[in-house]
């Protein structure tokens, strides 16, 4: 069975402790988001995960096939178009660049891109259309397990919820796993199966909320039910600080 | 291959573009035969007298030759700079050390007078070739250098994530990742170090040997030959602006297509 295992994770910038014992574990097939203020240590968390930083202290074991990253900002190579920006992963792969190509084009075509945008350079595009390519580049190779960092913070509604669907659609043809940092609460109930609630100074998860209903079959009502029971909890209060803000 | 179809291909639109430039040259002759009716002929020979004198000259073999070893001076000299101070400028970027370390030096070589390296020059290999090839790399290696490092300096560390979250084998990283972008550094600089060795290869042969464009030019001076001062000054300008238009600003347009 695949799994990313995190175990008494700890890790330093210099002298500053940015994470603190962290534990837990991302089964294949699940959700599992890490929620908590900006500058709490998530995105740390995130790339020790993905292999971007070095584990000082601890231990990350990561049994997933293969894996793949959406960023926050779309990170798109500026030199090239759309299909090809979305083919690179799979080039990265040793992928033949034709077939590489074609899966990228129906790809593209799926998450809302149009053929005329296909030669495009990320210059001309909107901020919410480089957000699809980076969308379609990391779910075009299949990835068994996905990292996500904050990549809806800057969309519309509309755009968020058309991206979310594709997420879950992915999730359930290849049962693919999510790891996924956020600081909106709502968007992780929409689409967690577990989440993480990680107070800052330094980084250490406090409490961990579970859902058990599937992630497609949440209707509205819910997702706005748990998203105002879950702002009464006085660990969320506590590491969002939301008590401050009423007394001034 | 594909690449340099789409050059071809582009290069009549492009070619269709230049009519501002053509008008605007046009009106610089102008001036310049009004600038002959207000000065005379001695100060300013006319236009016309100026390309008269050209075409003969062009009909000689000898300026033929003269042309020749000047442009073997400043292709070696330039090429010179452009193999080593690529290489160089690339590898200081890539450490943050040599980066450190070289700047004054880059300094020292971009602030030095071209005119004093040409006595210095004179003084070390005599008047002759290396004279003259010296001074075009002494002066054009700095800019190539510095492009070169500014390039590597500013890569994005972002993309590097990025490539690095799908683990891309090294020669994607250098070819999709950091190629492009240094390229879009390292190219203009080129450019520019190829326009300063063109002027310093002139200016050397002016000072340091008998023979080439700049030999003539002083030959034209002492005998106070202006329409052949004038022709010798045309034929420098238009060989630089073929090499910087027909072929350089094409190359240039399609590589940076993505830029904003």
């Amino acid at each position: 069975m695949e799994s990313l295992e995190v175990k008494n994770l700890t890790h330093h910038f210099g002298f500053t402790e940015i994470l603190q014992n962290i534990n837990f574990t991302l089964k294949k097939g699940e959700v599992l988001s890490v929620v908590g203020p900006s500058g709490g240590g998530k995105t740390t968390l995130l790339h020790l995960c993905a292999g971007l930083l070095d584990v000082e202290e601890g231990s990350i074991q990561n049994s997933f096939k293969s894996t793949a990253f959406a960023f926050q900002e779309g990170r798109l190579l500026p030199w090239k178009n759309v299909i090809d920006n979305i083919a690179v992963g799979l080039l990265a792969k040793g992928e033949k660049k034709d077939k590489a190509l074609k899966k990228s084009q129906k790809i593209a075509l799926k998450f809302g891109l149009e053929e005329e945008d296909f030669e495009k350079y990320p210059k001309d595009l909107s901020g919410g259309m480089k957000q699809r390519v980076n969308f379609a580049r990391a779910l075009v190779t299949k990835p068994s397990l996905l990292f996500l960092d904050e990549p809806f913070s800057a969309l519309d509604i509309g755009l968020k919820k058309e991206l979310y669907a594709h997420l879950l659609d992915s999730c359930k043809e290849n049962e693919m796993s999510i790891l996924f940092i956020t600081h909106d609460l709502m968007e992780a109930i929409r689409l967690s199966d577990k989440v993480l609630l990680l107070k800052a100074d330094p980084g250490h998860i406090v409490k961990t909320f579970e859902y058990d209903t599937p992630n497609d079959k949440r209707e509205e009502n819910f997702i706005y039910e748990q998203s105002a029971k879950i702002l009464q909890d006085k660990e969320i209060i506590d590491t969002f600080e939301l008590n401050t803000l009423e007394l001034t | 291959m594909k690449f340099l179809f789409k050059i071809l291909k582009d290069f009549p639109a492009y070619l269709w573009s230049g009519w501002g430039a053509m008008a605007s040259t046009l009106l610089f002759i102008a001036f310049w035969d009004l600038g002959n009716q207000v000065y005379g002929n001695l100060v300013l020979p006319s236009p016309l007298e100026t390309f008269k004198t050209l075409y003969t000259m062009l009909q000689d073999k000898d300026v033929w030759e003269q042309i020749d070893i000047t442009l073997y001076r400043a292709s070696v000299g330039f090429g010179l700079s452009m193999l080593f101070g690529s290489i160089l400028g690339l590898i200081a970027g890539f450490f943050a050390t040599a980066s450190m370390m070289s700047r004054p030096i880059v300094t020292i070589l971009v602030g030095m007078p071209p005119i004093a390296w040409i006595v210095l020059a004179m003084i070390w290999f005599g008047m002759g070739d290396e004279t003259v090839i010296f001074t075009v790399v002494v002066a054009s290696f700095p800019i190539v250098f510095v492009g070169a490092l500014q390039g590597t300096r500013t890569l994005d560390g972002d993309l590097k994530e990025m490539a690095e979250s799908f683990d891309f084998p090294w020669h994607m990283k250098f070819f999709d990742v950091y190629f492009p972008h240094i390229f879009s550094y390292i190219f203009p600089a080129w450019v520019s170090g190829l326009g300063m060795a063109w002027k310093i290869v002139i200016m050397a042969e002016l000072l340091a040997t008998s023979d080439g464009m700049g030999a003539e030019l002083a030959i034209a001076r002492s005998q106070l030959d202006t329409p052949t001062a004038l022709a010798l000054v045309t034929i420098m300008i238009t060989s630089l602006m073929f090499i910087e238009y027909i072929i350089l600003e094409p190359i240039k347009r399609e590589v940076e297509l993505w830029r904003a």
